[in-house]
């Protein structure tokens, strides 16, 4: 928002409750990285704290919610304003999703360890999948911050990598599963650990069809490609 | 500067290259517009933007003033107001007005209402009976005062008073309604009955209302008309207004970016 409001109080609002949203974000993010950590080492110290920080989150949204609402019933937002409200409410509940799935994995993490075969599983291969994932949020908030249309799109792009990433990966499970059928249950909690990788990448690409839709005032949800793209040209 | 209109409803009003002059000082600058025929259409803007000028041309109120001319077209039901050589009466009874301050006439209740009508119509008693009982319903006043009908109306409060004056405006049975910021002397309480009114009238009349109030605008019409300086910047559907305007003057009106 380059230009000033005639009331500076509610610029001021708007830029508190981003700036939340953004604190929110970073939190989330490392919330993220942590669970990755945790999986790559198998350390149930990091998945913990993961579990651990998630009530932050949760708070963390409810208040911001709270001042939505505060603002929405005040200032009565119109026009540009009143998208990038709902867009921030939106990206607020995305954002708290992912830290739902970052505890997901902290939770999948313990689990594979407490199953006592850890070490052959082929969670290795989920690290490019987790790489893509985390730096997609990353690039979402960033992107979100500078309401950056052009990333966005980029966003949306990236995030079919991820579930092809994703697709890969089920596929190589399978095959593994069928060689070692005591290995199926740890296999299934890393596929639902695979699962919670792939979600936080649709969940990056919801935030980065908000962008699009407060700067352009286009709705480009379930919208194809080619579309989006003269949307925002 | 126009933006041209793009709406498909049909047009009671047509506002063909108007301008007007206070004098030397040219308010109105070229605007071409269409009123859509049952329909609430807000004019906004600052204040000094040619809203209510442009109110006040629809029916002819300027023509009390010298020096106060306007060129152009007014088209009401294929005829042009401007150029119109009818009695200004007989225009002003089509087009009926409201004002900021309520104006009751200095007179009863009934009487507010029957004047007006008594120019235009020869009603016997009963039908003039029926006809002010059918304003006041019409103007949700009735419950309020049936019981003093022969009470001077000045004794009402402002918001009954502003609705006796709509009433009174409705009961000639006008097609067009202008109401110049119908609300700004009203409390929170009144303006939602204006506003509700206004969303009823609309079934049977093309209303066109001037507000400095934007959410008063966003919530009782269909179209809105930006204005600036004389110009007309933007006309469309309230809704294409209040989320999504074309022109970003529009957007930093709306969003309170002006100035």
């Amino acid at each position: 928002m380059p230009e000033k409001h005639l009331s500076t109080q509610f610029d001021s609002e708007l830029s508190a409750v981003s700036t939340r949203v953004m604190e929110l974000g970073g939190l989330v993010e490392s919330q993220i990285r942590n669970a990755i950590y945790a999986l790559s080492q198998f350390s149930a110290e990091v998945a913990n704290q993961v579990t651990e920080a998630e009530s932050r989150v949760n708070a963390m949204e409810v208040e911001i919610d709270r001042e939505l609402s505060s603002i929405i019933g005040r200032r009565q937002p119109t026009a540009r304003d009143l998208r990038l409200l709902i867009a921030i409410s939106k990206t607020t509940a995305n954002l708290e999703r992912v830290g739902d799935e970052a505890e997901k994995i902290a939770r999948m993490v313990r689990s594979i360890i407490n199953s006592g075969a850890p070490r052959s599983l082929p969670s290795l291969e989920l690290r490019v999948a987790s790489d893509l994932a985390s730096g997609l949020l990353r690039k979402a908030l960033d992107a979100f911050a500078r309401l950056d249309t052009a990333a966005a799109v980029a966003i949306l792009k990236e995030d079919d990598l991820i579930d092809k990433e994703f697709d890969g990966f089920v596929r190589k499970l399978v095959t593994y599963m069928m060689e070692d059928p005591r290995m199926i249950s740890p296999s299934l909690d890393l596929l639902f650990l695979a699962k919670a990788i792939e979600r936080i990448g649709d969940h990056s690409k919801n935030i980065a069809e908000f962008i699009i839709y407060v700067v352009k005032g286009e709705d480009v949800r379930h919208t194809p490609m080619e579309q989006i793209e003269s949307v925002v040209k | 500067m126009n933006i041209a209109t793009p709406i498909k409803e049909h047009s009671k009003i047509s506002v063909k290259d108007l301008n007007f002059y206070y004098g030397k000082f040219h308010a109105l600058k070229g605007i071409n517009l269409e009123i859509p025929e049952k329909k609430v259409t807000a004019f906004i803007g600052p204040s000094g933007c040619g809203k209510s000028t442009l109110l006040r041309v629809f029916n002819r109120m300027f023509e009390l003033y010298p020096e106060q001319r306007a060129e152009g077209q007014i088209v009401l039901d294929g005829e042009d107001l401007l150029t119109s050589k009818k009695d200004v009466a007989l225009l002003r009874a089509k087009v009926g007005m409201v004002f900021q301050k309520p104006t009751p006439f200095p007179m009863s209740i009934y009487d507010n209402i029957a004047f007006g009508v008594k120019l235009f119509e020869n009603l016997n008693a009963t039908d003039m009976e029926e006809r002010v009982e059918w304003a006041l319903r019409k103007a949700a006043l009735w419950n309020e005062v049936k019981d003093k009908l022969n009470q001077s109306g000045s004794g009402l409060s402002g918001g009954q008073q502003q609705r006796l004056c709509i009433a009174r405006g409705i009961a000639i049975k006008p097609e067009v309604l202008l109401l110049d910021e119908p609300c700004s002397a009203l409390d929170p309480i009144s303006t939602a009955k204006i506003e509700e009114l206004i969303t009823e009238l609309k079934t049977d009349y093309t209303v066109v209302i001037v507000t400095h109030n934007m959410q008063q605008a966003a919530r009782c019409s269909d179209y809105t008309a930006y204005m600036y300086l004389g110009d007309l910047m933007e006309f469309g559907s309230t809704e294409q207004m209040f989320f999504k305007p074309s022109r970003k003057e529009t957007e930093d009106y709306i969003t309170g970016r002006f100035g």
